[in-house]
């Protein structure tokens, strides 16, 4: 039996109070919040190990090595990454993208090729592909939604194509909290010869993940939106297709050998990995994963899956509310609209309520016009939310809807 | 707190926002948007003897936005093109906190969106779309 209590015991800040009010938070999608153990991995690498790594040779230095490299380990076989040496730490997701946009993309590409997205990407997995379009003379193809919010797979079929040269797609909607079929389209792309890049922003908190079984090439994700720090952020890619790929950022630590006119590259995942990384970040990225390990994140998914359902349903029946993308088969996140109050107002309200949700467009503008809204407000669960949550949102959007509510016409 | 926002003076311009809807052909029309919450507006206005004689605005956005909207309307109206300049810096020193709100207007009841730093956007969008439209500076 899933106990959320006592998750919640592992997070201070849930401790919190807003308003006078015991802290709601339902804006996971833009980050999670952090356990006890992550804040003590952070403090104890700084008090006790900090040093740069792969340089010295002391003592300080072979300790933030190893945690470092542990925490790509644990990384790996949290992903089910069959090799170690292709998991790159990044900044986040938008740093992965842009990896691949620039040291795949400009290589790659040509004019007449295609890159195949759909119409539900986050800004950042949409605009390095502009950039990397616009460098190459490539062109950008969108796979369309149904009115339910998913993907028209019968049009992926039709515009994956043997122009394709990558199809990239985010693996959960951070709007519509759709399931995208990602194995499905990775069997697409290779079925013409093109690489399946697949953002998990949305899914890799949320449930497990295997890159192995999925057959994506690339992978992405974040580890602020996981429980970790800010400033850490994952790129699996598979060993063959990195190794042919060209650096991405160049500097220190991405070198073999370094003469003046010219360089060679070291070996993956550090060709990858200019400069001094985000240490600290990826050692409480690594206590992050223990925790989610420790919860189960079979667990995990279980409690968001019904909790999601739950919000979905009870937003709802708040009369004359609109909810987006699938009833069944989403992630924990509720995008919604009420007739009378405007996203901002509704934060604004909830914040009085001590409920933080997110307003706004969701870094989505291309899925907003789709929907043919300017903004929607989204409530976004973890696992550490509850139900008695969800019913003070839900409370709170009726008396939002009363203060309101006399504007209709 | 919320009612300190969300005065009965905002409510009604919302509810009932004044000089509310397109004039085709105006000689100043100002389409401004905020790229951060996607709300948006389009302001007009008519001249006559140098005078504001007609000034509305349209568009879509939250309460305090189409508020402030409705009440620059009124407090344009009347005015020459460099009365209404003056009139928009003031109102954005007022935003900023450097300027007192007159109390006997409807604009007092914006002084409540100060504490709120992300929402004084909001509340200038209209004000700046009008300097636009008057070829004055952002």
């Amino acid at each position: 039996m899933y106990d959320v209590e006592k998750v919640r015991k592992d997070f201070p800040i849930l401790e919190r109070r807003v308003s006078e009010k015991r802290l709601v938070y339902l804006d996971n999608a833009a980050t999670s919040q952090k356990p006890r153990r992550v804040l003590d991995a952070l403090s104890e690498y700084y008090e006790v190990h900090n040093a740069n790594i792969h340089r010295a040779v002391h003592r300080l230095a072979e300790e933030a090595t190893a945690a470092y490299e542990e925490a790509r380990e644990k990384v790996a076989s949290f992903l089910g990454a069959p090799d170690v040496r292709s998991l790159v730490f990044t900044r986040g997701t938008t740093e992965s993208t842009n990896l691949v946009a620039y040291a795949w993309g400009r290589k790659n590409l040509r004019e007449g090729d295609e890159v195949v997205l759909t119409e539900t990407e986050h800004h950042s997995n949409l605009v390095p592909w502009q950039l990397a379009a616009r460098a190459t003379g490539a062109k950008l193809r969108f796979i369309p939604i149904l009115e339910d919010g998913t993907l028209d797979m019968e049009e992926a079929e039709r515009l994956i194509g043997s122009r394709t040269k990558l199809v990239a797609c985010i693996h959960a909607s951070n709007v519509l909290g759709t399931i995208n079929p990602i194995e499905e389209l990775a069997e697409l792309a290779h079925g013409v010869g093109a690489l399946m890049l697949v953002d998990g922003a949305q899914s890799a908190p949320h449930m497990p993940v295997d890159v192995g079984a999925s057959g994506c090439d690339f992978f992405a994700c974040s580890g602020h939106k996981m429980l970790g720090p800010t400033g850490v952020g994952v790129l699996w890619g598979k060993p063959e297709v990195l190794e042919e790929m060209d650096p991405f950022l160049s500097g220190g630590e991405m070198i073999r050998e370094v003469h003046l006119d010219h360089a060679t590259w070291n070996d993956l995942p550090y060709k990858f990995e200019a400069g001094t990384m985000n240490i600290a970040q990826a050692i409480g990225l690594g206590a992050a994963i223990d925790y989610l390990n420790y919860v189960g994140m079979e667990n995990i998914r279980e409690h968001e899956r019904r909790l999601g359902e739950y919000a979905y349903e009870k937003i709802r029946e708040v009369e004359g509310g609109t909810v987006y993308g699938p009833e069944k088969g989403r992630t924990g996140l509720v995008s919604f609209s009420l007739p009378d109050v405007h996203p901002h107002d509704l934060s604004q309200i909830l914040d009085e309520a001590g409920i933080a949700i997110r307003s706004g467009n969701h870094c989505a503008q291309p899925l907003m016009r789709r929907l043919g809204v300017a903004a929607t407000s989204r409530a976004s669960l973890y696992l550490y939310n509850t139900e008695e949550e969800v019913d003070a949102l839900v409370g709170a959007l009726e008396h939002a809807r009363e203060f309101f509510g006399a504007c209709s016409p | 707190m919320m009612r300190e926002l969300y005065t009965q003076i905002i409510m009604d311009h919302y509810r009932s926002p004044r000089n509310r809807g397109e004039l085709a052909g105006a000689e100043v029309e100002e389409h401004l948007l905020n790229p951060l919450c996607g709300d948006e507006i389009t302001v007009y206005a008519n001249f006559q003897d140098g005078k504001a004689t007609e000034v509305k605005f349209e568009g879509r956005g939250c309460s305090i936005s189409q508020a402030s909207a409705s009440m620059m309307t009124e407090k344009l109206l009347g005015k020459n093109r460099e009365e209404a300049e003056a009139e928009i810096e003031r109102f954005k020193t007022m935003m900023v906190g450097e300027e007192k709100f007159p109390e006997t207007e409807d604009l007092a009841a914006l002084r409540g969106v100060i504490q709120y730093p992300s929402r004084i956007k909001c509340a200038t969008l209209a004000w700046d779309a009008f300097r636009r439209g008057l070829g004055g500076k952002e």
